[in-house]
């Protein structure tokens, strides 16, 4: 047993981000099930004692309502898929221009399947996204992050803390609602308070944008100002290559060119930035977070189940269920055995410190 | 160090700028106070040191502000950072990190200062704040006090010449206070930096000024001088300095300390006179509105509430006083039914407030909150006054004329975020009292809020508990304890530690007895308006 410290951020958004591709390889609704899961068991056991690491619900929350809002766009404008008719709402013809949509008709269990499956996956999705937020706190990924990206600064910022922020944001709206005598539940209660909690996670944000200003982030150091319009353009082009890059490394279905090469383009022009910027912005690290034994079984367990799920997609189609006809999704070995791997993190990872594990220390130490 | 030179500020849609012609000059070493009322542009005053007003706010700043010889609008605050460490009202708002020595070492990350200083210096600034015992604790985990101490470290781990503070100890309990402000005079005296801090408390920081900006807000030019200069007009002093005035004292006290020494005339002739009768009665206490028997609650592993035994009778006010973290807002939370108690039972008007709908609380309890302006999320102040008839289900326009009553001159058309802070409040509680609840709860009603405010604030209070309601505030407060309490409970570590008359809890405590008190004491008046009536019927001072 290790002592209790902190596991490298990046380690876990690898973990994550390697369990969030396999989702969005897959719109099988028992592996996806299996995701959530995995995700859901790792945060229980590794979460720390930080505000954050609640947030996990809150994710799973949201995803609920992405499938709810998914089934709901299906039955009023969705694609007509034959098949068993559950019911049928009233059919609206659409002049010509609106060719290609349809608003009402049939419904059919098909069609509804279809659509829970790719909810599903985006509610997988988000409780990827939700994992890596509990398990580390965006402040450290940003601490975490290569210099380069440094020049996006408040971009960054509000980007890794605007959903945390929102959720802190939403709890207190919520109360500030019950205080003022309305109700809590409900659609109407729901969209009513929308729109401040986005404001005050954006309010969140750019205070803490302003705060990591002032404390000298992202400074520009000895360079020029030529020196640093060409960083911060090539750190632009250099984004822009790698999200169109892991774009299509996500779906299989996109042009060859648009994976590696993209990625490879973009890792480029953001070396190239560090050198434009005359390495000026050089930081330096109080206690660098250690890459050694159990990081590297973390990042290693999501790639692994990652590359379980591109097998899988190989050896058979148990990825991509069919809906019409409907059947029974048969479940990949593979991938499942993927999957277990990706639940390593729970045992190898180290426990992070508490504050029960803090003060002992403390006493102890005194 | 700090040079303003003719500086107008102008924030994008205002119509008119919030800080005009601004000329002041802050030499090194100096701790210079910013004081006006709420509202007046304090804060936009104290961003614009290291340039977050307006790179980060938007709008325009014309003339130039000079720091150390650099020109704000040639650098972004990220390249002053070395230069200027600024610390904002919320210090959690600004922390970057969970952990307090990761936090203190963030600037000189961004610095690019070598590790073994680093790591030096870490340890200096934990000796000078006196943070080690707390160095390896989450951020989240610590007390307002720790947590304002952590942020002046951090800004100070990069080792400025300057230091600008927003409020540093508008949010904390008295101790914590000086704990903050003996800080802050360590680093003028014993490193120089020059401190630049804005504080509506100013009982608490004037004695340490060697100067103060007058920000008045209302067109009035903003000036420059030493406290006693200052003081001699303005209408924005503390109750030491109003005392003193009364009492016709010249030099000014600044401190409780100077007015003692100049107080003992004072104290002889008020001695000769029955003070009973002047002081202010407690008003009559009738029914028990709200009743807490045994009361249990924590936050997850860490006990909040441990068996609280308290009543609330109609009539009266109550303050609830205690350190930061002593459970005074989880009380508030239980009785208006946003917490489910442990165990125990909170029964308001013989209902368990958290069983009720949100529909059925407001009109039995109601709270307005630490940060008032949550409540509001309209965009007009008519728009807030009519969703509230809404949402309690009354009659159109009652939220308004109970608005009416208590800030009277408030435009139906104006943003909530536009309005002052006093202003804010004053909105947020008629929302709270348009349903008419028996039992009103404010928690830190006084923060931010200038003298002039909080006196209204008083009366208000007052008026409502004389109309038959409860009235809780949770407050740190002493001077408004003083003004307004009937009764007074204290709380420490989730526990009851006294309850009592608010006279006798005050006037006893070496921590909350307000400045007249002590000044006073063995003689037990609390405020100046208590001995401008003493005075008065000694037939000693013409009085009005």
């Amino acid at each position: 047993m290790t002592a209790p410290r902190l596991l490298h951020p990046g380690a876990w958004w690898l973990w994550a981000v390697g369990l969030a591709a396999c989702a969005l390889r897959t719109t099988n609704p028992v592996l996806l099930c299996l995701i959530i899961a995995v995700t859901g068991w790792v945060v229980v056991s590794r979460r720390t004692d930080v505000p954050w690491s609640r947030s996990f619900a809150s994710f799973l929350r949201l995803g609920l309502i992405v499938i709810a809002v998914r089934l709901v766009f299906q039955i009023l404008f969705g694609v007509r898929i034959p098949g068993t008719t559950l019911f049928s709402i009233p059919e609206v013809t659409l002049p010509s221009w609106a060719a290609g949509v349809s608003l009402g008709g049939p419904v059919t269990l098909e069609s509804l399947m279809a659509a829970l499956y790719q909810g599903l996956r985006l509610a997988t999705v988000l409780a990827c996204f939700g994992a890596a937020t509990s398990l580390c706190s965006p402040y450290r990924m940003l601490r975490a992050l290569p210099t380069v990206l440094y020049e996006a600064g408040v971009a960054v910022t509000v980007a890794f803390t605007f959903a945390p922020q929102a959720i802190v944001a939403s709890r207190q709206v919520r109360e500030a609602r019950r205080l003022r005598g309305r109700s809590d539940r409900g659609f109407r209660a729901w969209s009513a308070s929308a729109l401040p909690v986005l404001e005050g996670a954006l309010d969140r944000a750019v205070a803490l944008a302003a705060s990591m200003d002032s404390r000298g982030y992202g400074r520009r150091g000895g360079a020029s100002v030529s020196q640093r319009r060409r960083s911060v353009g090539l750190v632009l082009a250099g984004l822009v290559a790698i999200a169109i890059g892991s774009y299509g490394l996500l779906d299989p279905g996109a042009p060859t060119m648009f994976r590696i090469p993209a990625l490879a383009v973009g890792v480029a022009a953001l070396v190239g930035s560090l050198a434009a910027s005359g390495r000026s912005t050089e930081r330096t690290r109080y206690r660098p977070d250690p890459w050694v034994k159990p990081e590297w079984i973390v990042s290693l367990a999501g790639l692994i189940a990652l590359a379980s799920f591109v097998l899988a997609g190989r050896i058979s189609d148990a990825l991509t269920p069919s809906t019409n006809p409907l059947e029974v999704p048969a479940v990949p070995l593979v991938a499942v055995v993927g999957l277990l791997v990706a639940t390593l993190p729970s045992w190898f990872a180290p426990t992070p410190p508490t504050l029960a594990t803090v003060s002992t220390s403390m006493a102890v130490a005194a | 160090m700090i040079r303003f030179e003719h500086v107008t500020i102008t924030y994008p849609e205002a119509e008119s700028p919030t800080l005009v012609d601004v000329s002041f000059e802050v030499p090194e070493g100096e701790l210079c106070l910013v004081v006006g009322v709420t509202g007046s542009g304090k804060s936009t005053l104290l961003r614009a040191v290291n340039g977050l007003v307006p790179r980060f706010s938007g709008g325009v700043l014309a003339g130039s502000v000079i720091i150390d010889g650099k020109s704000t609008a040639d650098l972004p605050p990220r390249d002053l950072a070395d230069v200027v460490g600024v610390v904002g009202q919320d210090p959690a708002a600004g922390f970057v990190t969970d952990y307090v020595e990761d936090e203190l070492a963030y600037a000189m990350e961004n610095l690019g200062v070598a590790p073994e200083v680093m790591r030096r210096r870490v340890e200096d600034i934990l000796d000078l704040l006196g943070l080690h015992e707390i160095r390896h604790r989450p951020l989240a985990s610590l007390s307002g006090g720790q947590q304002q101490r952590v942020a002046i470290g951090a800004v100070l781990t990069a080792g400025p010449r300057v230091l600008v503070l927003d409020e540093p100890t508008s949010a904390l309990d008295p101790a914590a206070a000086e704990e903050v402000l003996a800080a802050l005079t360590r680093l003028v005296h014993d490193l120089g930096i020059t401190v630049l801090i804005a504080e509506h408390r100013l009982e608490r920081v004037v004695q340490y000024a060697d100067r103060i900006v007058m920000v008045p807000g209302d067109g009035r030019p903003v000036t420059m001088g030493t406290p006693a200069e200052v003081f001699g007009q303005s209408s924005v002093a503390p109750p030491v300095v109003e005392l003193g005035r009364l009492a016709g004292w010249s030099p000014l006290p600044l401190s409780v300390r100077d007015a003692r020494r100049l107080a003992g005339p004072l104290r002889e002739r008020l001695a000769e006179v029955e003070l009973s009768a002047f002081r202010r009665t407690p008003s009559m206490v009738g029914e028990v509105i709200a009743v807490t028997d045994g009361l249990q609650a924590s936050y997850g592993p860490v006990t909040a509430l441990r068996g609280i035994n308290l009543q609330f009778r109609a009539g009266e006010v109550v303050a609830l006083m205690g350190r930061n973290g002593a459970g005074k807002s989880t009380l508030l939370n239980h009785l208006v039914g946003l917490r489910e108690a442990d165990s125990g039972t909170v029964r308001v008007m013989g209902a368990e407030p958290h069983r009720l709908s949100a529909h059925d609380v407001v009109r039995i309890a109601g709270l307005v909150p630490q940060d008032s302006g949550v409540l509001l999320y309209h965009d007009t102040v008519a728009a807030e006054c009519s969703a509230s008839d809404r949402d309690a289900g009354l009659v159109a326009g009652t939220t308004r004329s109970v608005l009416d009553q208590i800030v009277p001159d408030i435009k139906a058309t104006a943003h909530p975020r536009d309005l002052s802070e006093g202003q804010r409040l004053g909105l947020a509680l008629s929302i709270v009292l348009a349903s008419e609840p028996p039992l009103l709860l404010l928690d830190e009603p006084t923060r931010g809020l200038d003298y002039g405010a909080k006196q209204r604030l008083v009366e208000v209070l007052g008026r409502l508990a004389a109309e038959g309601r409860a009235v809780v505030i949770a407050t740190h407060d002493v001077e408004v304890v003083a003004a307004v309490a009937d009764r007074c409970v204290v709380l420490a570590e989730g526990e009851v530690v006294s309850d009592g008359s608010a006279r006798d809890v005050v006037i006893h405590s070496p921590v909350f007895a307000p400045q007249v008190a002590k000044v006073l004491a063995p003689l037990s008046l609390l405020t100046v308006r208590e001995v401008e009536l003493a005075l008065a019927a000694a037939g000693d001072l013409p009085f009005s």
